[in-house]
C-alpha cells in the first residue's frame, strides 16, 4: 500500500514536471512535489500511523524518491534553459551587416601622423626631440649658418620678415627652416649631441602641387667623435627604409649649403619603380627628400665645439612632400586646406 | 644657367652621351635639371626663311600677314601676331606637319593647316617659345641674317642644352669654360683654354686713358682696354648662335662680344664710348647721396653713397656691376671702345641691386664673388675678339689697376681628416689625381698630409673640409658606405612643454576630435572680431612686412579666428557634429611683467610664443544611422572634450562662469586650475560665428598648454577601493537659480564620508517656486575601514544639510 502511494506519486510527479515548460511551472512543481507542504513531505507525515516495518519500507523509497524527483527536476531545468535559450537565440537574430552604432571617430593630422613615425625612428637611434622658435633672428636663421647679410646663399631661403625693429635694424624673420635649432642647440649643450627638432618653417613663396609656404621640417643633428658622411647616410637610409620599406636605397649628391661641408642633397630611390622611373619620380627613378652634410667646421668652432676632435652631421627635410609620397596626396596645398573629407580618411 | 654641347665640345671633348653625362653632373653638385635638345624635333618642316612682305590682315588690327620664302620657290602666306616682324629678316618657318610647342599647352603638337580670322595661314613662324628653346614667347626669333634660306633650322641652331642650377658657391659654373672645367675633372679629359693672344697694334694706352680707384676695398681691380677703329654691326653667325642657345639675344658684335666673354669664362664685361668718357678718366668711387643716374635702360634713378659707380669727369657712367648708363652707352655711332673688367665687391654689388631693383647678368655673377685674377683673362679675351671680329685696333698694353693682388690660396689636408669626415679613406695617388684633374696642384708631404694650391677660379675653396668634398664629389657620393650611428647615446633632452602638447593631441584625437593644421597667421580685421580692442591695442599683433596674401599678415595671438575660418569652410558639406582641434604655437608681445626666465626661449627680443591647444565644436549629433540628428551638439558636448582632454593631461579644473569677448554671455565658462585660468571654453557668440558665415551654434575652447604645464601632476596615485558596501542616496535641493551646480557638488563631496556626488537632474519650472531651482544628486556614502550604519549616514546628511543652507540656502525638496 505504501509503495502503492508512492509509486502513485511518482507517476503524477514525472508526468507533471513533463508538462511544466517554464520557469513558473517549475517553480510549481517543486512547491507542489518537493516543498516543505508538499506531496512527498505529505507522505513521510503519514509516517507516523504506520508499523515500524512499514515506517522503514515507506521512509526509504520517499527518500529514494526525494533523490529522484530532485533530480528529474535538474534534469528539466536544463532542459527547458536549454530550449529557452535556443528560442531567444532564434528570435533576437539580427542583421550583422547592419552599419554599427555612429562613434565620434577622432584623428590626427596625416602630417601629424608621420612626423611622429619619423621622431619615432630618430628616437630609436637615441635623438632627442626638441623645439625651437618659429619667430626667429636673423642671427640664427642666417648669419650663425654662415649666411651673412648680402650673401647670394640668401636666395636659396625667401625669406617673411617681421616688422618689428630693434636698434634701427629688423632682425626678425619667420624661421626658413628649422637649422637655426643647430646653433642653438650647440649653444646650450656640449658633444656629443644627438637631436631631431621638428617644426614649421616658412617661406615667401609662390605655392603649387608641390610647394607650400607653410612647411613643418625636421632637422636632425648629431655630433661626436668619429661621425662620418657615411653615418648621416646611414642614418637618412634607416628612416627610408623604416617608412618606404626595407629595400629602399638613399643617395647623397654633392650639393652646397653654406653651413655644412660636404654638403648634400638627399634622395630616395622610388619605392613604386625601385629607380626605374615612372610618374611619381618624374621618370627620374629618385625622389627627393631634403638637405644635408657635415656641420661646418667653422660652425662648431663659433660655437665653442673643438672641431678637429668633433665632427657631426645635419639634415633637414619636408615633412608634406614626405608625407604626399607617404600617403599618395596628389596636392601639397590639401594638406592646410583643412578639408575634414580629405582628413578624416587619416 | 644655360649650357650648349656645341660650345662646350669646344673646350673639352664629350665622350659620354647627354644622359650619362648629365647624372655625372648632378652628382657632383652640378645639377642638370634639363637636357632640352634644341632641334632634336625639328625635323626638315622647320627652316630658315626670309620675310619678303608683310601686309595688314583684312580682319584683325594685331595680325598681319607674312610672306615667307622657306627656299622652295613657293611663297608662303601665313598669319602672324609678332610685333617684331619686319621684312627681310631671315625667320623660322614651319610648314604644316612639323612639330612644334603648342603656345597654350606647352606641349608638342604638330602644325595644322589653320584658318585665322577668316584667313588661311600655311604655315607658322616661329619663336624661341615654340622651338622649345626658352620661354620667351614675346616675339619671333630672327636668325643671323648670314643664315642660308632653306636650311633645316636644326642644322644652323641643333645643339643639346643643358639646363642647369648652380649653387651660389661656384660662379665659376656661370661660364662654359667652367663647366667644360669640371667636365674635364670627372671625366679625365683635358680643357682647351681659348686663345686670348691678340695683335697690340695701336699706340700705346698710356695717355690715351686713365683709372683711379678711390673706393679700393669695394674695387679691388679695374682693367681698361682701348680698342679704336670697330665697325658697328651685327656679330658672326657662329656667335649669334651660340649667344641664342644660352638665351642671350645678339644686338650688336661690341655688346655681343661682352655679352659672348661673359658667359665664355664668366666675367662680366662692360663696354663705353670711349669718346663719351669725358677725360677718357675712370673714377671708382662711392655715388654720391641722392645723386640722379639714368641707367641704359632709360630710368632715372638715385644713388647712395652705400653704391659703386664708375665716374668720367662729368659723372658717373655705370653703376659698378649692376647696369650700365644711358649716355655712355654703345650705339651705331660708336668708333673706339673703353674696355672695362674688374673685380667689384659681391655683397656691395647685391646690395645695390637688391636696393635699385635690378639683377643682370652681371650682377648675379658679382653677387657671388668673383676671382680678381678673372679681369685679366676676359680682358683679353674680348679685346681679341674685338680686333678681330670688329675690325678694331688693339692699344698697346692695357691699363691695370690693382692694388692689393690676391695671394694664391693655400690649403693644407691630412689624409686622417679626410677620413674623419668622410668616412672612407681614398689612397693618396686617388686623391692626387682627384685634384689635379680639377685644376689644383696638390704635393703628398709624408708622413700625413697634403699640401695645395688652389686654382684662382675656385675661390669656395679654403679649409681643409673644401678639399674633402672635392674628393668625395669626384670620387663619387655613392663611393661612401652608409654606417649606423656608433658611440654612447646622449643624455636625452626633455621640454616638458612638448610633450604634454602631444599627450594633448593624443587625448583629443581619442576622444573624437579631429585635428587640423592652419596657418599661423590672419588679418588684423579677424582678430577684431574674436579679441578684444584693449588686447589689441596693448599687444599689437606681429605685422609680417611681406606676407604672401593679405590673408596672412599677422602672425595670430590666438586660434580662435583660424578654427572659426575652418569651421566655416567645412560646415558647407557636413551638417553633423564637427569637432575639429589644433596645437599650435600663438605669438604675442612679451608682457614687461613676466620675469626673462618665463619666456620659453629666453630671447628678450622675441616674442613670446606660447603652446596653444584651441578647439571647435558645432552641427548636429549623428543619429543611430550617422545621419545628421534632429538635436545641435550643446555646450556639454564641448565640455566633455574639455574633460576628458583635462583628465588625460592629469589636470583637473574648475569651470566657472565668465564673461568674454567673442563668447556669449551666459554660456561661456573659464577653466581654472587652482586660482590660474588656464583656457576658455563658451559658445561662440552668434553675431561673431555669423560674421565667419557659421550660422550655427559653435562651442569653442582655447587652453594655453603653457600655463597648464605647471598645474599637471606628473604622478598618478591610486586611491585604494573600498571593501565595505556603498550607501546611495538621492538628494534633491531647492537652491536660487543662479546657484552653480559645481559649487554644491563640491561642498557635498567635501563631506565626511560622501565618496561621490553626481547630478542627475535640473528643474525649474511650476513645481518650485519662481527664482528657484531644484538640483537632484545621487550620492555615494563609503568608508575605507567599515560598513557605514544608517546612523551614520544620517548624521553625516544632516550636517551636509545645514552647510549647504547656511552657504548656498538651499532646502531639501520636498522636505
Amino acid at each position: 500500500m505504501a509503495n502503492e502511494t508512492i509509486l502513485r506519486l511518482r507517476d503524477d510527479a514525472m508526468i507533471a514536471l513533463r508538462d511544466a515548460t517554464d520557469q513558473r511551472g517549475l517553480d510549481e512543481w517543486r512547491v507542489e512535489y518537493l516543498g516543505r507542504k508538499g506531496r512527498l513531505t505529505g507522505v513521510l507525515r503519514g509516517l507516523a500511523d504506520l508499523s515500524i516495518d512499514d515506517r522503514k519500507e515507506l521512509g526509504a523509497a520517499s527518500n529514494a524518491l526525494k533523490l529522484e524527483l530532485e533530480a528529474a527536476f535538474d534534469a528539466r531545468s536544463e532542459e527547458l534553459r536549454r530550449a529557452s535559450v535556443a528560442a531567444s537565440i532564434e528570435t533576437g537574430k539580427i542583421d550583422v551587416t547592419l552599419p554599427s552604432r555612429p562613434h565620434r571617430r577622432g584623428g590626427l593630422h596625416p602630417v601629424t601622423q608621420l612626423l611622429r613615425e619619423v621622431l619615432e625612428v630618430f628616437r630609436s637611434m637615441g635623438f632627442s626631440i626638441v623645439e625651437g622658435p618659429e619667430v626667429e633672428l636673423d642671427y640664427y636663421n642666417f648669419e650663425a649658418l654662415r649666411i651673412p647679410a648680402d650673401h647670394p646663399a640668401r636666395d636659396m631661403w625667401d625669406t617673411m620678415w617681421v616688422d618689428h625693429d630693434i636698434d634701427g635694424k629688423r632682425p626678425m624673420l619667420l624661421r626658413t627652416h628649422t637649422s637655426p635649432a643647430q646653433i642653438r642647440m650647440m649653444e646650450q649643450h656640449a658633444p656629443p649631441i644627438r637631436v631631431a627638432v621638428p617644426g614649421r618653417a616658412y617661406r615667401f613663396e609662390a605655392t603649387d602641387t608641390t610647394h607650400e609656404w607653410m612647411m613643418t621640417q625636421i632637422e636632425i643633428l648629431a655630433i661626436d667623435e668619429g661621425i662620418t658622411l657615411a653615418h648621416l647616410k646611414g642614418t637618412l637610409l634607416e628612416l627610408m627604409r623604416r617608412l618606404f620599406g626595407r629595400d629602399r636605397q638613399v643617395r647623397l649628391q654633392c650639393s652646397y649649403f653654406p653651413f655644412v661641408e660636404p654638403g648634400a642633397e638627399v634622395a630616395m630611390d622610388c619605392y613604386v619603380c625601385s629607380g626605374k622611373g615612372c610618374a611619381t619620380c618624374h621618370q627620374s627613378g629618385w625622389i627627393e627628400m631634403g638637405g644635408a652634410g657635415m656641420v661646418h667646421p667653422e660652425i662648431l668652432e663659433n660655437m665653442g665645439i673643438d672641431s678637429k676632435k668633433y665632427t657631426g652631421f645635419a639634415a633637414g627635410m619636408g615633412l608634406e612632400r614626405l608625407a604626399m609620397n607617404y600617403f599618395g596626396v596628389p596636392d601639397i596645398r590639401y594638406f592646410y586646406q583643412n578639408d575634414l573629407r580629405l582628413l578624416q580618411q587619416f | 644657367m644655360r649650357v650648349s654641347l656645341k660650345w662646350l665640345s669646344e673646350y673639352v671633348d664629350l665622350r659620354l652621351p647627354p644622359e650619362d653625362l648629365a647624372a655625372r653632373l648632378t652628382m657632383a653638385g652640378l645639377a642638370v635639371d634639363a637636357i632640352v635638345r634644341a632641334g632634336g624635333d625639328w625635323g626638315d618642316d622647320i627652316r630658315v626663311a626670309h620675310v619678303t612682305a608683310i601686309d595688314p590682315h583684312p580682319n584683325a588690327d594685331r595680325l598681319r600677314l607674312a610672306s615667307v620664302d622657306a627656299g622652295s620657290g613657293e611663297t608662303h602666306r601665313v598669319v602672324c601676331g609678332a610685333p617684331n616682324l619686319a621684312v627681310g629678316q631671315k625667320i623660322a618657318f614651319a610648314t604644316v606637319g612639323a612639330q612644334v610647342r603648342d603656345g597654350h599647352s606647352g606641349k608638342p603638337s604638330v602644325l595644322k593647316p589653320a584658318v585665322i580670322r577668316g584667313v588661311e595661314s600655311a604655315g607658322m613662324v616661329l619663336s624661341e617659345y615654340e622651338l622649345g628653346l626658352s620661354d620667351d614667347h614675346e616675339g619671333i626669333l630672327v636668325l643671323p641674317a648670314h643664315a642660308a634660306v632653306g636650311t633645316p633650322l636644326s642644322a644652323l641652331l641643333g645643339d643639346t642644352i643643358f639646363e642647369l642650377s648652380v649653387t651660389p658657391n661656384r660662379a665659376d659654373w656661370l661660364s662654359v669654360l667652367g663647366i667644360a672645367r669640371e667636365i674635364a675633372a670627372l671625366t679625365g679629359e683635358t680643357v682647351r683654354e681659348p686663345s686670348t693672344e691678340y695683335a697690340q697694334d695701336g699706340p700705346p694706352i698710356k695717355g690715351r686713358c686713365s683709372v683711379d680707384i678711390k673706393a679700393p676695398d669695394l674695387c679691388r681691380r679695374y682693367i681698361a682696354t682701348v680698342i679704336t677703329g670697330i665697325k658697328l654691326g651685327p656679330s658672326p653667325e657662329w656667335m649669334q648662335e651660340r649667344l641664342i642657345a644660352l638665351g642671350q639675344r645678339p644686338i650688336n658684335n661690341v655688346v655681343d662680344i661682352t655679352n659672348y666673354v661673359m658667359l665664355e669664362i664668366g666675367q662680366p664685361l662692360h663696354a663705353f664710348d670711349y669718346d663719351q668718357v669725358a677725360g677718357h678718366h675712370i673714377t671708382v668711387r662711392r655715388g654720391g647721396d641722392g645723386e640722379a643716374f639714368t641707367t641704359l635702360d632709360n630710368v632715372a634713378r638715385t644713388l647712395t653713397s652705400d653704391m659703386l659707380v664708375i665716374a668720367d669727369e662729368s659723372g658717373t657712367v655705370a653703376l659698378a656691376g649692376v647696369i650700365g648708363g644711358l649716355e655712355s652707352e654703345v650705339t651705331d655711332k660708336t668708333v673706339n671702345i673703353l674696355l672695362e673688367a674688374a673685380t667689384f665687391m659681391g655683397s656691395n654689388v647685391r646690395r645695390a641691386g637688391a636696393a635699385l631693383k635690378v639683377r643682370s647678368e652681371a650682377s648675379s655673377r658679382f653677387e657671388k664673388g668673383l676671382p680678381s685674377e678673372l679681369p685679366a683673362v676676359a680682358s683679353k679675351r674680348a679685346t681679341k675678339l674685338l680686333v678681330e671680329l670688329c675690325g678694331g685696333t688693339a692699344a698697346a698694353g692695357v691699363v691695370d689697376v690693382y692694388p692689393s693682388k690676391a695671394r694664391e690660396t693655400r690649403v693644407e689636408v691630412t689624409r686622417q681628416r679626410i677620413a674623419q669626415v668622410l668616412g672612407i679613406d681614398p689612397p693618396t695617388a686617388k686623391v692626387r689625381s682627384v685634384l689635379t684633374g680639377l685644376g689644383f696642384s696638390a704635393r703628398w708631404v709624408p708622413p700625413d698630409r697634403y699640401v695645395i694650391r688652389v686654382p684662382y677660379w675656385r675661390p669656395d675653396v679654403r679649409i681643409d673640409d673644401d678639399i674633402a668634398e672635392e674628393v668625395a664629389r669626384v670620387i663619387g657620393y655613392d663611393e661612401i658606405p652608409a654606417l649606423p650611428l656608433a658611440g654612447a647615446i646622449p643624455a636625452p633632452i626633455v621640454q616638458p612643454l612638448r610633450e604634454l602638447r602631444e599627450r594633448a593631441r593624443d587625448v583629443l584625437a581619442e576622444a573624437g576630435m579631429r585635428e587640423v593644421i592652419s596657418y599661423s597667421m590672419t588679418t588684423m580685421e579677424a582678430l577684431t572680431r574674436v579679441l578684444p580692442k584693449e588686447y589689441l591695442a596693448i599687444y599689437p599683433p606681429y605685422r609680417l612686412v611681406n606676407p604672401i596674401t593679405a590673408d596672412h599678415e599677422f602672425l595670430r595671438p590666438t586660434l580662435r579666428a583660424n578654427l572659426l575660418m575652418t569651421l566655416a569652410s567645412n560646415v558647407r558639406y557636413e551638417k553633423g557634429e564637427i569637432a575639429i582641434f589644433e596645437t599650435a604655437r600663438t605669438y604675442e608681445r612679451p608682457d614687461e611683467r613676466l620675469p626673462q626666465s618665463g619666456r620659453p626661449f629666453g630671447e628678450e627680443a622675441l616674442p613670446v610664443e606660447r603652446e596653444v591647444v584651441g578647439g571647435i565644436i558645432s552641427g548636429r549629433r549623428f543619429d543611430r544611422w550617422g545621419r545628421p540628428g534632429d538635436e545641435s551638439v550643446d555646450f556639454f558636448d564641448a565640455k566633455a572634450y574639455v574633460e576628458a582632454l583635462l583628465r588625460g593631461l592629469g589636470a583637473s579644473a574648475e569651470f566657472v562662469a565668465v564673461q568674454e569677448f567673442a563668447l556669449a554671455p551666459g554660456r561661456t565658462a573659464e577653466l581654472r586650475v587652482g586660482d590660474t585660468r588656464v583656457g576658455v571654453l563658451g559658445q561662440v557668440h552668434p553675431d561673431v560665428a555669423a560674421s565667419f558665415e557659421v550660422e550655427q551654434d559653435a562651442f569653442l575652447f582655447e587652453i594655453v598648454l603653457d600655463d597648464l604645464l605647471p598645474l599637471v601632476s606628473a604622478q598618478r596615485k591610486a586611491s585604494s577601493v573600498s571593501r565595505f558596501p556603498a550607501v546611495e542616496q538621492d538628494l534633491a535641493l531647492i537652491v536660487d537659480a543662479d546657484t552653480a551646480a559645481g559649487a554644491l557638488r563640491r561642498m557635498i563631496e567635501s563631506t565626511a564620508l560622501v565618496r561621490e556626488a553626481r547630478v542627475f537632474d535640473v528643474y525649474s519650472g511650476d513645481q518650485v517656486l519662481a527664482g528657484k531651482k531644484s538640483v537632484a544628486f545621487a550620492v555615494t556614502y563609503q568608508s575605507d575601514d567599515h560598513t557605514l550604519t544608517d546612523d551614520e549616514v544620517g548624521k553625516a546628511l544632516r550636517k551636509l544639510l545645514e552647510r549647504l543652507r547656511r552657504e548656498f540656502g538651499a532646502e531639501l525638496r520636498g522636505g
